[in-house]
Formats: C-alpha cells, sequence, structure tokens
C-alpha cells in the first residue's frame, strides 16, 4: 500500500515541477527518479523517452506508467499516472475557475519568461547527463547528429526518427554478434 | 452524456496524438470544429494557460477545456479520457520489456533508440531555447529577430548555478522558483 502512495505523491510532485512540454520534466525526473528514489537509470529513462515518442499520448504520462509499472504492476502504473496528472487537475481547474485572463497578466507573463529561461538551462544540464550514457560509441554519435540534424532542419514527425534509429540499432546486430564470437574466438 | 462525449473525444486525442502536449493541439482543433464546445479563439486561451501552469501540456489542455464545458467532473473525466489510451498501451509495452529485456535483438533497437531520444531532447531544448531568447521585432525589415539579452544571461547563470557544487544538490524547482522571481522582478 505504502508503494503505490509514494509512487502517486512522488509524480504529483513530479507534476508540480514540470513547465511546459514533457521534455521539460526530464531534470525532475532526473532527480527525483534517479537521484533520490533509484526507481530508473538514466538509461531507463532515456528509453521511456524514445517509446513515448512513437506511443500515443502525452510523454509525461507514458514515462509515468512506465517506472510506476516496473516497481508496482498495473495498479502501480495507475497510481503514477494519476499522480502526474494530479496537480494539473487541481490548479487548472482553479484557475479555469477564477482567473479567465490569467496568463494576460504582466506577473505571469514575466515570471514564464523567466522559468523558460530556467528551463534551457535544466534541460541543458539534464541532457549533458544523459549524452555521458547514451553516446558511447561512433554509431551512437552517428544516430545523434543524424537525428539532431534531420529534426531540427526538416519538420520531420520524431516518431519517424525514432523507428528509423531503432531499425538502424536492428541493422547492427550482424555486426555485435560477430565482434561477439571473434572475443569468444580470442579470449 | 456530455461527460461520456467529453471521455471519448479526449480517448481518441490521446490515442491518436503520438508525440507529447503540442501534438494534441490540431486534435482540439478538430474537437473544437465537430462539438462546438469551444471556438479556435479559445484555444490560443488555452495554449497559453496550459503553458504557464505546472503540468504536462497535454494534460493541462485536457483540464482546461473539460471543465470549460463540463465544470470539475468534465475536468477529470477529460484528463481520464486523455490518459487511459497511454496507460493500456504503456502497460502492454512495459509488460513486453521486462520479459524480453535481455534480449539481443531488443538491446540493439535500444542502441539506435538511445542517442535518437538523446538528440530530439536537445532538438527539444534548442527550439524552447530559440523562442526564450530571441525577442520577435516588428520594426526591423530582417528577418533574423534581435536576441533577448537578459534572458540568456539568466539562462547561463542558472546553468552555472547547477553545474557549481555547492548548488548542485538543490531541487530543480528551487531554480524554476528562483528565474520566476528575477523574471518578475527584472520584468522580462
Amino acid at each position: 500500500m505504502n508503494l503505490y502512495f509514494d509512487l502517486f505523491f512522488t509524480f504529483a510532485r513530479i507534476g508540480v515541477c514540470t513547465f511546459g512540454g514533457g521534455y521539460a520534466m526530464l531534470p525532475i525526473l532526473q532527480r527525483e527518479i534517479v537521484e533520490k528514489k533509484q526507481w530508473a537509470t538514466d538509461a531507463e529513462l532515456t528509453d521511456y523517452f524514445a517509446i513515448g515518442q512513437c506511443t500515443p499520448g502525452v510523454i509525461a504520462v507514458n514515462t509515468a506508467t512506465f517506472v510506476g509499472y516496473k516497481h508496482g504492476g498495473i495498479f502501480g502504473g495507475i497510481c503514477a499516472t494519476l499522480g502526474v496528472v494530479f496537480p494539473s487537475l487541481v490548479i487548472i481547474t482553479v484557475i479555469a475557475a477564477c482567473l479567465s485572463n490569467f496568463s494576460d497578466y504582466p506577473v505571469v507573463q514575466h515570471a514564464l519568461s523567466g522559468v523558460n529561461a530556467c528551463v534551457v538551462a535544466l534541460i541543458a544540464s539534464s541532457v549533458l547527463k544523459l549524452g555521458k550514457g547514451t553516446l558511447v560509441n561512433l554509431f551512437s554519435w552517428a544516430i545523434f547528429v543524424g537525428v539532431l540534424l534531420i529534426s531540427v532542419l526538416v519538420g520531420i514527425s520524431p516518431a519517424v526518427l525514432v523507428i528509423a534509429a531503432g531499425l538502424l540499432g536492428y541493422l547492427t546486430l550482424p555486426v555485435q554478434k560477430w565482434k561477439q564470437r571473434k572475443e569468444d574466438k580470442n579470449p | 452524456m456530455i461527460l461520456l462525449s467529453l471521455y471519448y473525444e479526449f480517448f481518441k486525442t490521446g490515442l491518436f496524438s503520438v508525440g507529447g502536449g503540442l501534438a494534441t493541439i490540431p486534435f482540439l482543433q478538430h474537437m473544437g470544429e465537430s462539438t462546438g464546445w469551444f471556438q479556435n479563439s479559445d484555444l490560443t486561451t488555452m495554449i497559453a494557460v496550459s503553458e504557464s501552469t505546472p503540468g504536462p501540456m497535454g494534460v493541462n489542455m485536457a483540464t482546461y477545456v473539460g471543465y470549460q464545458t463540463a465544470g470539475i467532473a468534465g475536468a477529470i473525466v477529460a484528463t481520464l479520457g486523455l490518459v487511459t489510451p497511454s496507460i493500456i498501451v504503456i502497460l502492454i509495452v512495459a509488460g513486453f520489456l521486462q520479459k524480453f529485456r535481455q534480449n539481443p535483438v531488443v538491446e540493439a533497437v535500444f542502441c539506435g533508440l538511445r542517442p535518437a531520444s538523446t538528440a530530439l531532447i536537445v532538438a527539444a531544448g534548442l527550439s524552447v531555447a530559440y523562442s526564450v531568447f530571441t525577442v520577435a521585432d516588428m520594426e526591423s525589415t530582417q528577418s533574423l529577430s534581435a536576441l533577448n539579452l537578459p534572458c540568456i544571461v539568466l539562462a547561463v547563470a542558472i546553468f552555472v548555478g547547477l553545474k557549481w557544487t555547492p548548488l548542485k544538490k538543490l531541487h530543480p524547482i528551487l531554480f524554476i522558483a528562483f528565474a520566476a522571481v528575477v523574471g518578475i522582478v527584472a520584468q522580462l
């Protein structure tokens, strides 16, 4: 029972701390899930994000379901997901009920400019941490540079890029097997 | 009855919008047109509110639209509708992954996925950076917009803070709160 509460409240905290899209929650996830709770590793978070790109739904929700399922089965996945949406439900309902022109207030806009600048810094710092684990050889660097260039220069759907990268990874299988065999022969 | 159709509409949105909160916008546009629950002009306000409040954007949008359409119950039903397809699909994928984690084929596919995922995060960061660090300059005839220096300085300062050992251990939300205060004080 305790685990389910823990999942709910941890993800509720993550929901409160996330501004903008799913990527902006990465720094918070690293802090809460990887460093504090150790529910997942940096590499697993990258996997969840990749899968979240080509499966339906909001990435933040997908990640919550993944982590929740890993630690508490199906009910854990549901608790984590309800946790991540709970703060939105409360905050948005209050704003929609009381402040019809919330986003027009200058104070909100100024605060948001500051928050967005901070989000850029947070994402940069998270990516540096992630890159250490995911960019380990020439192949991974090639995929990284390729996907980055294509997604910045051509407005192509991220889902397509993720699937293509997965296929390329699959194609390396014979090379990996060959290497493995060579190592087995000359230990 | 309206609750049921709210659930159904947002279930569809959740099922077909692949790749994050922004992907829900075209579906919401279509929803507004076909149901008459809200106008396209309301949508702009909804996006602005969703972006300026905590929480994942897609979820915020669903809550906002749901509340405007059918009050608190509407907000809850729309949000649940949006997340139901995710929960189902991810539970299936996660179950599959747990079984085949050690499979060399799955391992090889992830070797390609991880750098791609990292690249997409960088790309998303760059597009946020571009929108934060530039100001649309209506008067200049050049297509390039001017740099928003105060925001750049703030971002660099926070980045240095994140890497600086005495501050490194602080929770990211403290940096976000600090940035919000600076934004208000400096009228960014």
